[in-house]
């Protein structure tokens, strides 16, 4: 399961990632693995979304929130 | 000012390190280019308690010395590059206490670098109220640096990082955070040995970075390509084992040092005011309020201001002219440099206002909702969320809106940004659209509520929104992407905006865009100023001459026999044989040689226009009444046909052409200064002019 599949309110725990070279960007953003992430809202249009993980919030495209696998 | 000691400020974005730049610097700063690069580099000033002085650099915003971009690029740039002694003696590192687990990630990546740091523990009245405790004294006792808790906004604790500062150590004392050597053990030992390095996480960072390190030389760079090779060195998947390996350390750092509550008290407000603010409809809704505001404030509130420093400019011209002697010298001081400043400082309400908005905006965390919104959207064209206040600010000036696209930090989608903001229907094109409205559109009502007229400009100002969106989707196939699109993005947390921020922002612009553009715009006005003052030959002296005989003297009032000899001049003028060359070109567009020169004129800026025109058919009484321009204009024929010039056809034909046309001086000289290469706004002015041309010859052949 993919953190792109998660609708608003859901959590999830960081297992890997698909993509190296945009698990390097999340990981200096927080996104570890073993890190907690919660799907804070979606923007309007459907992309991108907000996340809340390491005690803030981020905003990811759904793209690049596939690349992220979940427990 | 000679500094005893350099200080480099680093830190996350959104971490309040501008703030205490501007509390340790005051107004003594300075904004120059790093050596090479586009980059900012703001300097300043600070005394010390000890008496001595302390030059402060303000690094961009990062998140790791990894760059993304090239504004990042430059931290590592600045703090490895020993060879150009930008390296600082003492480096700053500012941590939102509030997050400080992704903060911490950035001081552990310069902590290993061994240049001597101090930690500021920023916002720390916002994490106290949140109910996190931060044990600072065991947390600078496990790193080995001093930590001083301040925060920037209540000017808290600054004193005390001064002194600090002051009185930190020359060598690094830090603890080491990781062990460095075991992500790439052989490469390291190699480069160290090879360039004579002794810090091994200094060794590391070139073997990511050489290519991107403009110090070292070729054979450096190759050589430690070949390394990479020799050892199969794989940077991202290096930068993964670092990244997991400091968070590691990170943890349990946090885990002695920091107890935290479950949710923090401002998030959860933020995350109300996200449901409004983001939400499907209101979201939308508030956001156009939001512009409209700002679309009204720029127009509006900078009206009066304007008013009152064009009002400045004709005082002291009028100064000018009445107490020197009249001449060539006074009148280019007067038409030439007066004019052309004052074309400069008229801006000056305008820049200030959308930047003070566009500051609140950004302080208050809104922005970052804004970009989060219109992704989607921007996207699709070649744009970026964050295009759109730019292009909104488009419709007051194009200079600042310019200058505003520095917050876009992937290059294509800042620059096709830059290329398509000047298409956006800026106040200068105002007066030329009323004008030629009010001389060719009826002024009547259809469908009972629509005025012809208000059609017609409405009419304008779509086009403008349109053709920009067209470029930007034709742009985003011809421009190549530099680095790979991501959208990572941090919502920072609504707070209230920093208004002293917002003042050194409008002072820092207003400045910049007066000196940058300023010189260009002077330059350029003293050139049209000769070129309409002199003509070749004694040309002007048989004027003269021919108007002083009694025949015409005796007939017509002094000021009309003025405007006649005026109008003359212009013609034979070296302005009026540029018209008269030009003519053949713009013959297709419906235009004669009279309006080429309002057309050559205005290239400096589109409100001239006007002001030529009023010239050329030589007005009775003031140039700058709209009415009399329009009655002139209305009345004027074509010497051959006897048909009026200014018909439908050309009316509208004009109207494209100031539409697209790049006719502002200012506009080029900012996008120079903003990308520094000549090709972008000699491209950019290239790609507008055609399509003025085009759009002009097809307005006029179908309205023909």
């Amino acid at each position: 399961m993919t953190l792109s599949q998660l609708e608003v309110g859901e959590k999830g725990i960081v297992k890997e990632f698909t993509d190296l070279e945009m698990s390097v960007k999340l990981m200096e953003m927080g996104c570890l693995p073993g890190e907690e992430i919660r799907i804070s809202r979606i923007a309007p249009l459907g992309d991108p979304i907000a996340i809340h993980v390491s005690g803030y919030q981020l905003s990811l495209r759904k793209f690049e929130a596939s690349t992220i696998i979940l427990q | 000012m000679k500094a005893d000691i350099r200080v480099a400020l680093v830190g996350n974005p959104n971490t309040g390190k501008s703030t205490l730049f501007n509390i340790l610097t005051g107004l003594n700063q300075k904004i120059g280019n790093f050596p090479g690069v586009t980059v900012d580099k703001k300097t300043g000033f600070c005394q010390l308690p000890d008496g001595r002085t302390a030059e402060i650099i303000d690094l961009p915003g990062t998140y790791s010395i990894y760059p993304k971009s090239k504004d990042e690029s430059i931290v590592f740039s600045v703090l490895a590059d020993k060879a150009k002694s930008l390296v600082p003696d003492l480096i700053v590192v500012i941590l939102d206490a509030s997050n400080l687990k992704r903060n911490l990630l950035l001081y552990t990546q310069i902590a290993d670098l061994k240049i001597p740091v101090v930690i500021a523990l920023n916002m720390i009245d916002v994490s106290e109220k949140a109910g996190i405790k931060i044990d600072v004294d065991l947390f600078s006792k496990k790193l080995g640096v001093p930590v001083v808790p301040i925060s920037a906004r209540k000017i808290m604790g600054i004193d005390q990082l001064k002194s600090t500062i002051a009185y930190a150590n020359k060598i690094a004392l830090q603890q080491d955070t990781i062990d460095v050597e075991v992500i790439a053990p052989q490469i390291i030992a190699q480069i160290k040995d090879d360039l004579k390095i002794d810090n091994p996480y200094f060794a590391l960072q070139l073997a990511h970075q050489h290519e991107t390190v403009s110090y070292l030389s070729t054979e450096e760079s190759d050589r430690i390509e070949n390394l990479e090779r020799e050892f199969s060195f794989h940077s991202q998947k290096a930068q993964a084992t670092e990244t997991i390996a400091r968070y590691n350390f990170i943890n349990d750092l946090l885990y002695d040092t920091v107890k935290k509550p479950e949710t923090a008290h401002d998030e959860t407000v933020s995350n109300k005011i996200d449901k409004i603010l983001t939400h499907k409809i209101f979201g939308f809704v508030i956001f156009f309020a939001i512009l409209l505001f700002i679309f009204q404030a720029i127009f509006s509130w900078s009206a009066y201001p304007m008013s009152l420093i064009e009002d400045l400019f004709i005082w002291l011209q009028s100064i000018v002219s009445k107490t020197l002697p009249a001449g060539p010298l006074v009148s280019l001081l007067s038409d030439g440099v007066l004019a052309g400043l004052s074309g400069v400082m008229v801006f000056i309400p305008q820049i200030a206002i959308l930047f003070a908005l566009i500051s609140i905006l950004e302080d208050t965390g809104y922005m970052s909702r804004v970009t989060f919104m219109m992704d989607k959207v921007m996207r699709k064209v070649g744009l970026n969320g964050k295009s759109v206040v730019p292009l909104i600010g488009g419709f007051a000036c194009a200079v600042p809106s310019i200058m505003s696209t520095r917050n876009i930090e992937n290059w294509k989608d800042r620059m096709i940004t830059i290329m398509v903001t000047p298409l956006v229907a800026c106040s200068a094109r105002l007066p030329v659209y009323t004008l030629l409205i009010a001389l060719v559109v009826p002024n009547r009502n259809v469908w009972w509520i629509f005025n012809l007229q208000g059609l017609a400009l409405t009419a304008m100002y779509l086009l403008s929104i349109v053709s920009a969106v067209l470029v930007a989707f034709v742009m985003k196939f011809i421009l190549k992407a530099r680095e790979r699109g991501y959208f990572i993005m941090e919502l920072p947390v609504y707070r209230m905006p920093r208004w002293k921020n917002v003042g050194f922002t409008m002072y820092d612009r207003s400045k910049t865009f007066v000196l940058q553009a300023g010189k260009v715009i002077i330059a350029v006005s003293i050139i049209l100023w000769v070129l309409k003052s002199y003509a070749p030959g004694d040309t002007f002296a048989r004027i003269d001459q021919k108007y002083s005989q009694s025949q015409y003297t005796k007939t017509m009032t002094p000021d009309s026999l003025n405007k006649v000899i005026a109008s003359e001049k212009l013609e034979t003028s070296y302005a009026g044989v540029f018209g008269h060359v030009i003519e053949p070109v713009i013959k297709p567009l419906g235009f004669d040689w009279k309006i080429g020169i309002a057309l050559i004129s205005s290239f400096a800026a589109r409100e001239v226009f006007v002001g030529t025109m009023a010239t050329i058919y030589s007005v009775e009484g003031d140039a700058d009444k709209m009415e009399s321009v329009q009655q002139k204009m209305h009345s004027a024929t074509k010497p051959d046909t006897g048909q009026p010039v200014f018909t439908l056809a050309v009316a509208f034909s004009l109207m494209m052409f100031y539409a697209f046309a790049m006719q502002c001086a200012s506009t080029v000289a900012v996008v120079y200064r903003e990308t520094k290469n000549w090709r972008w706004p000699a491209a950019q002015f290239a790609y507008m002019t055609a399509l003025a041309y085009t759009a002009s010859f097809i307005v006029y052949h179908l309205l023909k």
